[in-house]
């Protein structure tokens, strides 16, 4: 069976899931459906839980369709997915210490977020006493003569967010990286459950720093599918504005960063000049530099004034001017190219075996936008190229983030000129129902599934962040490289510890 | 490359003027400064930032401190990669429960003379993330606090103020 609607045709649907079906299965069905998986006939979107029951997420890229199968597990029980798919194992864990639930025949059974000190275990399930002092966590072995670990972390040497690398290394070559995260893991999930829609949209807004915008938009369509209520055409350029310029801000700012990885300065000082005139258009536009809770479900909390349109206009002048310049220098310095080029480099089958979103999939052949694959409001109206590369390396995200700066200028000229005048908000009706939104990020794919309640609050809302199936291959791309090469890799992935803990 | 490097010796520069402390800060601070401890740190300060539980926004704009408009490093104000190394702890985030010993034990890493700067509204009372199983719930909770910079993120400026404001007076 190696089509999704067979699956679905076997399920019982659950009425008013919006947009795409969700069907109760069984375990026999589930089994199949994480077979078809491992044989690469869909790839998973996510995996999430709640206190009974799991939900597989499937996207199947031949017909371009989304669905969701539910299995109900009264014995706190589920086949495991991760046994058979690996991108599934960090999420099993997941289950496993959020909701007690056990994945029968799981190959990895620690902890992920759970680090033992929350003093409630399984605190989104049935909620029980920690079992006392914690054993410490076990790293998995990398043993040979002349083999030295290098622990690093959750305080890291920058600015940047808590996690925990272990190295294995062979003088200086890498053998084995092993991640440990869950550190800014804040329990979003359950700060949602029984929260209003005002206040769950601020908490969705402030999952991830880097991506408030679209994880703001992910939840607002969410909810409006939910309710199944369209906003006005105005609030969704707007919000297509938004997140495109909070793409802009984030790419350039990278470049740079990586760049400053690679010990070039210079290119970071100038990507940063770039990346703050973004802010501060924002700013100047929006009333906020992040452009944060400017995006509400119902539409939008703030419009765009004439002077604001100027204020963009010019921002776009000034990109164009300058970022050329910049491009030209990095591809013509040899000094940059010799660390990024052949770097890290991520083999396409296994981007496609973890659907990696974004420059990650992108740069390594997985053609994949949610702007593009699964359109949503108002990008069927606009012109864009999703760029592509195969060669996966720290070169390779590096351009593709290039090219996606010059695509989202030419986006936001488009959005100015076509954007519709009128209303920015309707109100929300009062209602429950079940609502999914995919959207694209800077960072790939952000997903979020949402249950309302009659009364309006949150029943369930579940947020995944594309990095959950980004982090473990970045495990994988540095094996083989020095460890002084690791914050350029590391920098190319820019995978998020806040959008993946929660 | 060299077009743009001669452009940057002729150019304006971008940077902008500082900004005052706001007197608020200040008259928060002078209740918990020892003025000794300053003298002896002087007009220059190492700053080490942790984050103990931020959705990364708070660090994005601290990271902004040392972009051309900021320039932080001017007023003798510099990051640092290790807290032996460090004056300051710049915190953010709502302290979650997973980061509680890290952060501890960074503040027990840093020598004394030394100050706390909470940054932004979670790492004052752990913002929208308070009550959750998962989180201490501010930074104060956990070590002591010299300094609170309000915002969701606070902005450069903001940051900047409340970093001069250590120095001076
Ligand atoms: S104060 Fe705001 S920006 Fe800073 S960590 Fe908290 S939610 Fe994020």
């Amino acid at each position: 069976m190696a089509v999704l609607s067979d699956i679905l045709s076997q399920g019982v649907p659950v009425p008013a899931h919006r947009p795409w079906p969700r069907v109760m299965v069984s375990a026999r069905l589930w089994k199949l459906a994480a077979q078809g998986l491992a044989d690469g006939h869909w790839s998973l979107l996510d995996l999430s839980a709640e206190a009974a029951a799991v939900h597989m997420t499937l996207f199947e890229e031949r017909t371009t369709s989304v669905a969701v199968i539910s299995l109900d597990c009264p014995k706190g029980r589920f086949p495991s997915v991760g046994s058979v798919h690996a991108p599934a194992i960090r999420l099993e864990r997941t289950i496993q210490d959020l909701f007690g639930l056990i994945a029968d025949g799981a190959v990895d059974t620690r902890p992920w977020m759970d680090h033992g000190v929350w003093g409630v275990r399984h605190p989104l399930g049935e909620v029980t006493e920690p079992a006392g002092e914690s054993a410490g966590y076990a790293f998995l072995a990398a043993e040979g003569e002349s083999l030295h670990r290098i622990p690093v972390g959750p305080v890291h040497a920058g600015i940047i967010e808590p996690g925990h690398f272990r190295f294995t290394a062979n003088g200086e070559t890498v053998v084995r990286l092993e991640e440990r995260l869950g550190y800014v893991h804040r329990g979003i999930e359950g700060l949602m459950r029984g929260a209003d829609i005002g206040r769950a949209a601020r908490l969705a807004g402030r999952v991830s720093g880097d991506s408030t915008v679209c994880y703001a938009l992910a939840f607002a369509r969410a909810a409006e599918v939910a309710v199944d209520v369209d906003v006005p055409a105005r609030a969704h350029w707007l919000r297509a504005l938004m997140a495109e310029m909070e793409r802009l801000a984030n790419h350039l700012g990278d470049i740079g960063a990586i760049c400053n990885d690679a010990a070039f300065a210079f290119m970071h000082a100038h990507c940063g000049v770039l990346r703050e005139r973004v802010l501060r258009a924002a700013d100047t536009c929006f009333g906020h530099r992040l452009m944060r809770d400017c995006i509400v479900p119902g539409g939008m909390a703030v419009d765009l004034d004439d002077p604001g349109v100027a204020v963009i206009d010019a921002l776009m002048a000034e990109i164009r001017r300058r970022f050329p310049a910049l491009v030209k220098i990095y591809d013509n310095t040899a000094s940059l190219q010799d660390r990024t080029v052949g770097a890290g480099t991520l083999d396409p089958a296994l981007a496609q075996r973890f659907a990696a979103g974004g420059f990650v999939g992108r740069a390594s052949g997985r053609l994949f936008d949610a702007r593009r694959m699964i359109p949503y409001a108002p990008y069927g109206q606009l012109r864009f190229e999703v760029p592509l590369l195969v060669e996966g390396d720290v070169n390779a995200r590096v351009w593709i983030r290039i090219r996606e700066v010059e695509q989202s200028l030419a986006l936001i000229d488009q959005i100015l000129a076509a954007m519709p005048a009128g209303d920015i908000c309707t109100g929300l009706p009062a209602g429950g129902g079940e609502g999914m939104a995919l959207v694209e990020g800077f960072r790939g794919d952000v997903l979020v599934s949402l249950r309302l309640g009659e009364s309006g609050k949150i029943e369930r809302c579940r947020m995944r962040d594309p990095s959950w199936f980004q982090w473990p291959l970045l495990e994988a791309v540095i094996e083989g490289n020095i460890v002084a090469d690791f914050p350029l890799c590391n920098k190319s992935f820019n995978c998020s510890y806040a959008g993946h803990d929660l | 490359m060299r077009s743009l490097l001669l452009q940057g010796l002729f150019r304006r520069p971008l940077t902008e003027a500082p900004p005052v402390p706001d007197a608020a800060d200040l008259a928060a601070l002078a209740d918990h400064l020892d003025i000794a401890a300053r003298r002896r740190l002087g007009r220059s300060l190492s700053i080490r930032h942790v984050d103990a539980g931020s959705c990364n926004g708070c660090e994005l704009e601290v990271h902004a401190l040392n972009n051309a408009f900021y320039d932080l490093e001017r007023y003798g104000l510099r990051f640092v990669a290790s807290p032996r190394h460090a004056d300051v702890l710049f915190v953010t985030g709502p302290v979650t429960r997973n980061m509680r010993e890290a952060l501890e034990r960074t503040y027990n890493a840093t020598p004394s003379p030394k100050w706390v700067v909470a940054v932004g509204d979670c790492a004052a009372d752990g913002g929208l993330f308070g009550g959750s199983y998962a989180v201490e719930g501010g930074v104060s909770r956990v070590i002591p606090v010299d300094l609170h910079i309000t915002g969701c993120p606070p902005n450069p400026t903001a940051l900047l103020k409340g970093l001069l404001s250590l120095m001076e007076r």
